[in-house]
């Protein structure tokens, strides 16, 4: 069978199960809608934690990334993982404790403020918003990729499936769905990774693949021969990278702190019973997490190779098949700028403008019958160009997998898409209803009337995020990455000094969030977006080195400095804030959810 | 005078302090030591074809979370047992 109709069948089968679920575990109340009924077992909100968590840019992008990043690539392995460990140890017990609904509740409640309220509701709409756009997007891609739809029309499947299972099952029905969607997308990620992994190095446990032998008989380590292999052609050797060493120090303080400071990740741990299960459900989702974490540098190593030795000096017209399947994608592409019909990779962007992306010449051919490249790079030999999304969907192409696996990996890429989206629209939806309805505008809204108003505030927040799915401005990839910088400036301070400093106060808290938060916009507008010159600054003009993905770390020690010396010249928190702070520490006596 | 509840309370966060900054001393060492600061140094010593600042960088630190959060389970859970905080 064809690698489409494969694809039909496994997603369809997926589809099917996910609309079922949601059918099966629909909210009755808003308590189901906002934290599932506060009885998830430990495990399977693990489950769902993880795949709250893994996002398109985990399951497709992440691996490509270091594959072209090598070892700076660990910033993003070290730091989407490390933060668990902060949330675990720092705030989730805490906030399980605590008893509300949502991340605003807690900040609002702990500083006795509408203010902080509402700072925190806007920075967990801004968060979200600016993270759930790229997820439409991915679904869109995917979609476009293996089912040879357009990309908008994709976009609006995901948007109806990802509306049915999260206006009528709310969290309840969003967590097992995603405990469906965690099954799947581990098992697609995996299966193509242990066939590569034996193929190379014989070794079929991936973790230990990309540290053993190739699998020719020559004893080299797969490792030297890749640092070997990138020297060889220019590049910086994998195993070392080219980031500076502060900048790698920054960026992974800053997604670590982001990550713990995520709402939809947050909000996860008001689900379980008690205390005790969401510490243990912390560690089950980073296990379950890590399965895919540490696979993925092992699959950017076989992939590397792979492309290197498949395409390096081979001349045109003998390369695989897959080599022009993806050119016809324009995710690949090739311009022959020394005539000599052979392919040469080295360092450099073979191409200029575009942002460093291929425009291709429509139906015109080449001299070798390759597609046709207009804005070619004289400045440097390198003639090839290599999307790094390719690096996963390929990889089953490159290594000759059936077709059912290459299909699989499209259904593993949905699953990471909508399961992310899920999980952001009820923290969007529920910052609308309750934390800006209920707790602000109007106290005296029915049960009924609370559900109703957090059902329209789902709808309109898919039908906003599928405007910026189909329509992406251009700021939103370059903003998605930036989220945890401003879940970093932002909640991580205010949440950890509630917890851990009795006398923190609402005056410092909020000082902190949006001083901390406008830090982070600023210099994003800066050096990210360029919006404040006619050009984007070079990166030698960053403070220190910093890269604004760096720049959350230092906004939030910014946040953390700010709270403490405002708070240091203001009055202590009232006595019941203090005695709430002193509840929160103790962890028996952990009521449900309430209001 | 402090209430016997609060003292005991105030003893139990007092332990919990310590296991937190024991934890979190590891978590720091294994990722922004090992895989970032000294990993020039490590990559000097070999672990089958991994240099071990890369393969900390990489592959170590995640493992370690992993552990130091079930560490933290269990040590949290004999906490809650000894100050009688378990049942609910």
């Amino acid at each position: 069978m064809s690698v489409q109709i494969w694809t039909y069948i496994l997603v369809g089968i997926t589809f099917a199960l996910y609309i079922g679920i949601a059918i099966w575990s629909r909210a009755n109340s808003t308590k189901e809608f906002y934290v599932a009924g506060g009885g998830v077992s430990p495990l399977a909100n693990g489950m769902a934690t993880a795949a709250d968590w893994m996002s398109a840019a985990s399951f497709i992008s992440m691996a490509g990334i270091i594959a072209f990043d090598g070892y700076d690539g660990a910033v993003y392995l070290m730091g989407w993982t490390g933060g668990y460990v902060l949330l675990a140890l720092l705030l989730a017990p805490y906030l399980r404790k605590f008893g509300k609904f949502t991340v605003p509740d807690f900040i609002g409640d702990r500083y006795y403020s509408k203010t902080a309220r509402s700072v925190a509701v806007f920075c967990a709409l801004l968060v979200s918003f600016t993270y759930v756009a790229g997820q439409m997007r991915g679904v869109g891609i995917v979609f476009s990729r293996f089912l040879e739809v357009d990309i908008n029309t994709g976009v609006l499947i995901g948007m109806i499936i990802v509306l049915f299972y999260a206006v009528l099952g709310g969290m309840k029905g969003i967590t097992y769905t995603q405990v469906a969607q965690y099954c799947v997308l581990i098992f697609a990620f995996m299966v193509p990774a242990i066939f590569i992994s034996i193929q190379m190095t014989g070794n079929p446990i991936p973790q230990l693949g990309f540290g053993d032998t190739v699998a020719d008989g020559s004893g080299i380590y797969l490792l030297d021969k890749l640092d070997g292999l990138s020297t060889e052609l220019g590049f910086s050797s994998y195993t070392d990278g080219s980031k500076s060493k502060l900048d790698v120090f920054t960026i992974t303080l800053a997604l670590m702190v982001g990550t713990a400071g995520l709402p939809h990740v947050i909000v996860r741990f008001f689900t379980v019973k008690r205390v005790k299960d969401a510490r243990k459900s912390a560690g089950y989702a980073l296990l379950l997490i890590a399965i895919l974490y540490t696979t993925a540098p092992a699959v950017a190593v076989f992939a590397k190779t792979n492309l290197i030795e498949s395409v390096q000096n081979k001349e045109y017209k003998d390369l695989p098949k897959w080599f022009k399947n993806w050119e016809d994608t324009e995710l690949l592409g090739w311009v022959d700028k020394n005539g000599d019909g052979r392919v040469q990779y080295t360092k450099g962007h073979a191409v200029v403008g575009n942002k460093n992306k291929p425009i291709f010449e429509v139906d015109q051919r080449g001299t070798y019958g390759e597609r046709m490249i207009i804005n070619m790079n004289n400045a440097n030999e390198n003639e090839l160009f290599v999307d790094r999304d390719i690096m996963v969907l390929a990889n089953p192409e490159i290594a000759n997998l059936p077709n059912w696996v290459i299909a699989l990996v499209a259904a593993g890429g949905l699953a990471a898409a909508l399961s992310t989206a899920a999980g952001l629209l009820l923290v969007i939806s529920s910052s609308v209803s309750h934390d800006l309805i209920k707790k602000i505008i109007k106290p005296t809204i029915s049960e009924k009337g609370e559900l109703i108003a957090a059902r329209i505030s789902a709808i309109a927040a898919v039908c906003v995020a599928g405007y910026f799915g189909i329509n992406p401005p251009g700021f939103v990839a370059a903003v998605v990455a930036l989220a945890f910088g401003l879940a970093a400036a932002s909640f991580f301070p205010a949440i950890v000094l509630g917890i851990f400093y009795k006398r923190m106060n609402k005056e410092g808290a909020i000082a902190g969030m949006v001083i901390g938060i406008i830090c982070m916009l600023l210099y994003m507008i800066k050096y990210k977006l360029g919006w404040f010159d006619e050009v984007l600054p070079p990166s030698d003009q960053w403070w220190f080195g910093i890269s604004p993905e760096g720049f959350g770390a230092v906004a939030m020690v910014i946040n953390f400095t700010v709270s403490l010396v405002v708070c240091k010249f203001t009055a202590a928190p009232p006595k019941d804030v203090q005695e709430i702070v002193e509840n929160i520490r103790i962890p028996s006596g952990a009521s449900e959810a309430t209001h | 005078m402090m209430s016997e509840q609060r003292k005991k309370a105030k003893a139990y966060w007092k332990e919990n302090v310590k296991y937190l900054s024991i934890l979190l001393i590891i978590w720091f060492a294994v990722s922004y030591g090992a895989g970032i600061l000294f990993k020039d140094l490590l990559d000097g010593i070999r672990l089958g074809g991994f240099k071990l600042g890369f393969w900390f960088a990489q592959q170590g630190s995640i493992y370690v979370f992993v552990i130091l959060i079930f560490v933290y389970v269990r040590l949290m859970n004999k906490l809650d047992k000894k100050y009688g905080y378990d049942k609910n």
